[in-house]
């Protein structure tokens, strides 16, 4: 194979990255698929700072960060398809493909919130494009739905649109961000977080006029940002017949992001829905050197085996820097990770947050016989 | 004042339907429509099934015409660009007493003059749909009812009207009625008034209210509320067919069936409510739909929501249809039509005409060139224009720059986002907008020459 092709899907933090990445390390080929005119994802219309630290040493805007990544791709001599869908795995040839379609939240529907459909209701995503690409006026007073980093987020977003934001409200017992973030956002602006309900009904027949509480509270706007609560977007990964971790709906991979289908590598959000795009770009750094092996020994894992969790648990992946997992309410106790039985690595006694990343680094762990190629990893809490 | 010869009130897929036909008669017809669009009440809402109406009420009106409306519908919708899809539909029992009850529904089917029902036992059930839940105990193959899109099916209707020469004219709500010697004046809210020498009533929910103003009664319409959950397409697999639970007087149950989009759909709920605009879901209602689709396909539970919709029946206290024609008046009325309006709205248009002729508007010479227009397909099985190398913009339901700019300036233009929804598939997938909804506005801001914040809905 003198020439190999790698063909990654989603022009992205994680597929930039990857790219970059695999054409520093010598591959000819590097080909990226965007579906979007512009590469760079997500971090495109996030016009605030937050973005660089873990992968480019220096803290940036989304734009920014978006914009650096691209120009990085096309200096490293990465063949950048924008406007590319990718409708099956079965259409690409290449020697590897990388997956890295990336993350979305569940829109209102998807969450089951009865009432009007009216004018109004967004994601944080199409908020951010409205306001960032767009430059559009949204409403004049908000209620965001969550109280996790992409929620205050959303705040910052709206203030900068010039709408108020009424609440933030979260089914949780608090909010599951940075002390710092929180404040310089939501508690600058005297925003009340309402923690403990979630929205019972939206009320509105043509615009939003209202949201009606689980608690029975009933709070006038005339906009609503439902934020966070993570899917991948894992269409293509899952008609390809990935295999698919529950709860988080991300496609199995191992530590070395390779997936149960030969040649097919996943990363990024899809894989962890969801964390920020300096980790997503860290996963496309890191996957470089299971596609470099495979294309240089044609090795292949026989069987790649989930992590298997118990409640509170809510799932754990692979990742670029160990084990990422999530729980899925405020709980207190040791997380613990075991490997055929033996305990590998435990934390202090503490309590964990929902909706917040969960890191087990690799060189925390006890084993000399990392990474771990079988079923027997597991990852529980001990009250 | 231009007079026409005929004001049909109301642009759902009725009055779109009539609004064609009487055009075709050779007739002068203005369509008039109380909201911003054509087929935006209840007619976007149902469930998407070309019935062959085996389980009508034989005799009825509504058995009649939906058997005439089926084979009508299912021959224009090609050439007008309506995808319709043959899966076929299997009612599932499950106990003992709905499958005792099957032998007389497939009866029923013959007297409605469609004998090809097949009562088959539980385990063909099973053989034939693998995912049903648990606790089947028999069955009945209707192998011809048909999903269709509900969507195009009224838009392409006044598409067709408004080619051939009626006069569309949306956000017209009828104010007034005043009937004079010879011509009947309508007076819309915002004070506008057309002159017609006949009326025919398509006003769907408000169509009692129009039949009191036209000086008539014997009918109140009693909306019901049908809740209607779509799924990814990622659950498309799941089934085969269209799976019906035994229907009861009420109504036809609970059904899981394919969209020709390529979605699984789950419902409808049937609430008897008052409100005329209350289309708004409920968590009642909701759960009550995933208790069924639980039991019904269990492992659609597991699915992502794409959408969740509700709709408004225009139920009456008569279990038939309210058709009638009033000389005195030079009126017809088209009501209490619920949700088989969908398949029986060409037969139904057939009737306006015969009942016009009753009314005494004389036959006028039919349009010599018509014109049928053929709408872009949205269905699955046929291609899409993304597929002939369009700039894809939403992604999710993989529609093209060049659908969004022709829905918003057709014939019949799309006024909201809601228009370009029902056009395009735009906004209609799993993303509901995560990704494309900024550019889709911008888009249609674009096209339609009419500011972004106006499709926003901020202004």
């Amino acid at each position: 194979m003198s020439h190999p092709e790698v063909i990654i899907v989603g022009g992205g933090p994680a597929g930039l990255s990857a790219a970059i990445e695999l054409r520093k390390r010598g591959v000819e080929r590097v080909t990226v698929m965007e579906r979007e005119q512009h590469a760079g994802g997500i971090p495109r219309h996030t016009a605030h700072l937050g973005y660089g630290m873990r992968d480019m040493k220096r803290m940036m805007t989304g734009p920014k960060y978006a914009a650096r990544l691209v120009k990085a791709a096309a200096h490293e001599g990465v063949s950048l398809r924008t406007g590319s869908t990718v409708f099956s795995l079965d259409d690409v040839h290449a020697d590897a493909i990388v997956l890295a379609t990336g993350v979305r939240e569940r829109p209102r529907s998807a969450r089951l919130v009865p009432g009007d459909r009216p004018a109004g209701v967004y994601t944080t995503g199409s908020l951010q494009q409205f306001v960032s690409l767009h430059h559009q006026r949204v409403g004049n007073r908000a209620v965001v739905v969550g109280a996790e980093h992409v929620s205050f987020s959303a705040v910052l977003t709206l203030a900068h649109a010039g709408c108020q934001v009424a609440a933030m409200v979260t089914p949780v017992a608090c909010h599951q961000s940075y002390k710092l973030l929180a404040f310089s956002t939501a508690g600058r602006r005297r925003v009340p977080v309402r923690t403990g309900v979630d929205v019972a009904e939206i009320i509105g027949r043509s615009r939003v006029e209202a949201v009606v509480l689980t608690d029975g509270t009933r709070i006038e706007c005339d906009t609503i940002v439902f934020t966070g609560n993570w899917i991948p977007d894992h269409e293509l990964a899952r008609s390809a017949g990935l295999p698919m971790l529950p709860v988080a709906k991300a496609p199995i991979v191992d530590a070395g992001l390779h997936t149960e289908r030969r040649g097919v590598f996943a990363i990024g959000n899809l894989v962890h829905p969801a964390e920020t795009a300096d980790v997503c770009a860290l996963d496309g750094r890191h996957v470089a050197s299971s596609v470099l092996d495979f294309l240089t020994t044609g090795r292949w894992p026989e069987r790649i085996w989930p992590i298997t969790v118990d409640d509170p648990v809510s799932w754990a992946t692979f990742d670029s820097r160990g084990i990422t997992l999530r729980v899925q309410d405020v709980v207190t106790g040791q997380l613990r990770l075991t490997h055929s039985g033996e305990i590998q690595w435990i934390s202090p006694e503490r309590t964990w947050m929902p909706n917040r990343s969960i890191t087990i680094r690799h060189d925390e762990m006890k084993t000399t016989a990392r990474p771990f190629t079988d079923h027997r990893i597991h990852v529980d809490l001990i009250r | 004042m231009d007079t026409f010869d005929v004001g049909v009130v109301g642009a759902g897929v009725v009055g779109a339907a009539a609004a064609r036909e009487l055009t075709r008669a050779g007739w002068r017809v203005v369509l008039l429509e109380a909201k911003v669009d054509v087929g935006a009440g209840t007619s976007k809402a149902n469930t998407a099934i070309l019935h062959t109406g085996f389980d009508a009420a034989p005799g009825s009106v509504e058995s009649r015409l939906v058997a005439r409306g089926y084979r009508l519908l299912r021959e224009y919708a090609p050439t007008a660009g309506i995808s319709v899809e043959t899966t076929g539909a299997l009612l599932v029992a499950w106990d003992d007493e709905q499958a005792a009850s099957l032998p007389a529904l497939a009866e029923k089917a013959a007297a409605n003059d469609y004998p090809l029902v097949e009562v088959v036992d539980g385990d063909t059930v099973r053989d034939l749909e693998p995912h049903v839940g648990p606790g089947v105990t028999g069955g009945m193959l209707v192998p011809d009812e048909h999903i269709i899109d509900p969507w195009s099916t009224p838009i392409a209707f006044a598409t067709d009207a408004v080619a051939n020469g009626c006069t569309l004219l949306t956000d017209f709500r009828v104010a007034g009625v005043e009937i004079g010697d010879d011509t009947t004046l309508l007076t819309a809210d915002d004070g506008r008034m057309i002159r017609t020498r006949f009326v025919v009533n398509a006003a769907g929910l408000h169509g009692d209210e129009l039949h009191r103003r036209m000086g008539f009664d014997g009918f109140t319409i009693r909306p019901r509320r049908g809740e209607l959950i779509v799924f990814d397409k990622l659950a498309r697999p799941l089934l085969q067919r269209t799976l019906l639970p035994v229907p009861t007087s009420h109504t036809k149950g609970v059904l899981v069936a394919p969209t020709v989009f390529g979605n699984v759909m789950l419902g409808p709920t049937a609430d008897d409510i008052d409100d005329k605009a209350a289309t708004g879901s409920t968590r009642t209602g909701l759960d009550a739909l995933l208790a069924k689709g639980r039991r019904i396909v269990p492992a659609l539970l597991d699915e992502e929501v794409t959408a969740v919709y509700a709709g408004l029946r225009a139920a009456t206290e008569h279990s038939d249809y309210q058709l009638s024609a009033h000389p005195s008046a030079r009126y017809v009325c088209l009501g209490g039509i619920r949700s088989t309006g969908l398949t029986s709205s060409m037969a139904l248009a057939e009737e306006a005409v015969t009942l016009l002729t009753t009314a005494g508007l004389e036959a006028a010479a039919p349009v010599a060139e018509w014109r049928t227009i053929r709408l872009t397909s949205l269905g699955e099985a046929v291609p899409r224009p993304y597929q002939l190398g369009g700039q894809i913009v939403c992604h999710c339901e993989r529609v093209t720059k060049d659908e969004i700019t022709a829905a918003v300036s057709a014939p019949v233009p799309a006024r909201d986002l809601d228009g370009v929804r029902r056009r395009t598939r735009a906004l209609a997938g799993r993303c509901q907008g995560f990704y494309c909804s900024a550019e889709v506005c911008a888009l249609a801001a674009a096209g339609s020459g009419r500011p972004m914040q106006t499709w926003m809905g901020v202004e």
